[in-house]
This record gives C-alpha cells, structure tokens and sequence, in this order.
C-alpha cells in the first residue's frame, strides 16, 4: 500500500470516528448531568405544595409551542437552550440574583436521552456560579410524565 | 493500521447504537386506536405561506409528522420518511410534516439539506391540542383513505413499522400489525 492510500486510510477512519463520537455526544449529553443535579417531577410537585420549601425559578428551557399548550404553573418561558439565543436569554435573565437562588431548569420536549436543551443550560447556569441548580428529569417527554401524571398544568403565554 | 482503525469505528458505533436503544427503549410508545375517529382538520402555512388542508389529501394514507429540527430522534426519522415517500408516492402515501419550532428559517434550512420530498407546515400550541396535546416529540398519526386516525406513535418509531402499516392501510386494512401494539 503506498502513501497516500495510506493517508486516504487514515482520514477515513478519524472523520468516520469523529462524526460518530460528534453524533453520540449531542444525541445523549442530558444523559451527562450527574443524578445529584437531578430532581424528579414527584419530587418538585411536593415541594411545590410544601408551604415550607422554598419556591423555586422554574425555567422552562425547550419549544415555546411546547411551552404554550402546557407547562408547570409559574414557570417562565426562556427558548431552547440548545440555540445561542436561547443561553442569551438564559443568562440574561438569572444575572442579577444570587448565586444561591434555588433554580429548576426544565424541558420535556424529548425523551430524557435525547432533550438537546437541559445540558447547555444547566452548564451555564454552573458556569456563571449558580450553586442550588435541578434538572428536571422527564424521562419521555413532558405530556407523559407530567401532564399525564395529573400533575398541576398552566396553558398559554 | 486499518483493521486497528475499523475495529476503533465498529466499537464507538457499538456504543452509540447501544446508547440510542437504550435511551430510546423506554419512550416509544404505539397505540392502534381501536375506534378510529376523523382527523381533526387543520389549514396552515407551509414553508413557502401557502395554506395547507388536511382533509384535501383525503383519498390518500396520510401520515402525520409532529416533528422539530431540534429534536434529535426526530432528525433521525427524517431520512427513513423520505424514502418511505419516494417509495409508496403512486401508492396514494402521503407524509406530511408538522413543525413545532418556533419559526420557519430553520425549518427551511433543514429542509434542503435534508431533501425533503413531502409538505412541511408550521404547527400552532391549537394544532397540538386538536391532536390531544403534542407534549414530546416526534408524534406521528397514521391516517387512512378515509380520513380516520388508525394508529398513533409516541417517540422515534422504526421505519419498518410505519411501512407495515402504511402498506395495510393502503390495501384496506385498519393499518394493524404484527406487534398487535
């Protein structure tokens, strides 16, 4: 084999390599945040109720469509984090509170695995020194384990 | 070298279509709706404005996409639609996708570079509710000539259920199949 079917060898494989990995890295990276960052919807439903418990932000972080046929009571719409102008607004909204403010990021939109949009946002909110930051785990998608749950539901703006 | 390199590739795909089963497995959810009723109708904008009618494609099986550019899984069954379109088009199949993004650019973007074959409209929150709530994606309804929802599926379906499916349902079947799901 001479040289350059050599180097054509090579370049093949690291692209074939790269696209897989790129692929597999974006398809799962919810699948990334650690459990302890996590909160499940029973979870925030009883501190909800809780006259106790502090209140959180709950910011909604996926599809304004999504957002508007139902969402969590008081949650504030902010558009998808996957997108640059989705962590813009993200970051422009939690600027000005303290770091310890207790923040619920949450989306729905897909099943947990494959949500494109908890990640970046609960990296970013880290990024800028958030402390008492959950994630939401919605394992298939909003409707099925929140919605469907009976769980309290806003609609609209 | 190369066997060191594709050993490399065969492992990382390994892994990726392990991660893909398993964080698919739990959320595919299919439903043969045992008394099928009308499909709601709806007119909207397609990607170049133009008002879209449902009930014009009555006469043909249509199945109905809720989809977006950013859901992955979603993504993934745009290849496998569009070959489903090209192969089944004089049968009477017609795929219709719903696009829940929030506007049309990205919509549009996607779909040349997907070379998409089949009508593409900008769903509303109403499109969703008249389809008893389009809260997670992808949804796709299959519809027959008659304009009755015969299935839906919930999560990334494999392409070989819709084709059974579609396939009956053109025959005059009620769009069952072997999964009996």
């Amino acid at each position: 084999m001479n040289f350059s079917c050599k180097l054509c060898s090579g370049l093949l494989i690291v692209g074939a390599v790269s696209i897989v990995l790129t692929s597999a890295v974006l398809a799962y990276q919810a699948a990334l945040i650690p459990s302890s960052r996590l909160i499940s919807p029973d979870g925030l439903v009883e501190i909800l109720k809780s006259a106790k418990s502090e209140t959180p932000l709950m910011i909604q972080v996926g599809s304004h469509v999504l957002y508007t046929q139902a969402h969590i009571p008081n949650s504030e719409y902010i558009g998808p984090a996957s997108s640059e102008s989705g962590l813009q607004a993200l970051r422009k909204r939690v600027e000005p509170l303290p770091r310890n403010t207790f923040i619920v990021l949450y989306c729905g939109c897909c099943p947990w695995s494959h949500c494109p949009n908890v990640k970046p946002a609960d990296d970013a909110l880290h990024a800028m020194g958030f402390t008492n930051v959950k994630v939401l785990y919605i394992a298939s998608n909003f409707g099925a384990d929140w919605v469907e749950k009976g769980y309290p539901v806003a609609k609209g703006d | 070298m190369i066997l060191r390199g594709f050993v490399l590739i065969l492992a990382v795909a390994g892994l990726y279509f392990a991660l893909r089963h398993h964080g698919a497995s739990d959320a595919v959810r299919a439903t043969r709706v045992r008394e099928p009723s009308l499909a709601p109708d709806f007119s909207l904008p397609n990607l170049k404005g133009q008002e879209l009618e449902l009930s014009s494609y009555r006469g043909k099986v249509v199945l109905l996409d809720f989809w977006a550019t950013w859901c992955v899984p979603c993504r993934e069954e745009i290849p496998h639609l569009v070959e489903l379109q090209n192969k089944y088009r004089d049968q009477g199949l017609q795929i219709i996708g719903v696009s829940m993004d929030d506007g049309p650019e990205p919509v549009r973007d996607f779909y040349q570079t997907f070379k998409m074959n089949y009508p593409v409209v900008m769903g509303t929150a109403r499109t969703g509710e008249l389809y008893g709530g389009v809260l997670g994606l992808p949804i796709a309804f299959l519809i027959g000539r008659d304009g009755r929802i015969n299935a839906k599926h919930i999560g990334a379906t494999d392409v070989s259920v819709f084709e059974k499916e579609i396939v009956n349902l053109m025959r005059g079947g009620d769009g069952s199949n072997s999964r009996g799901s």
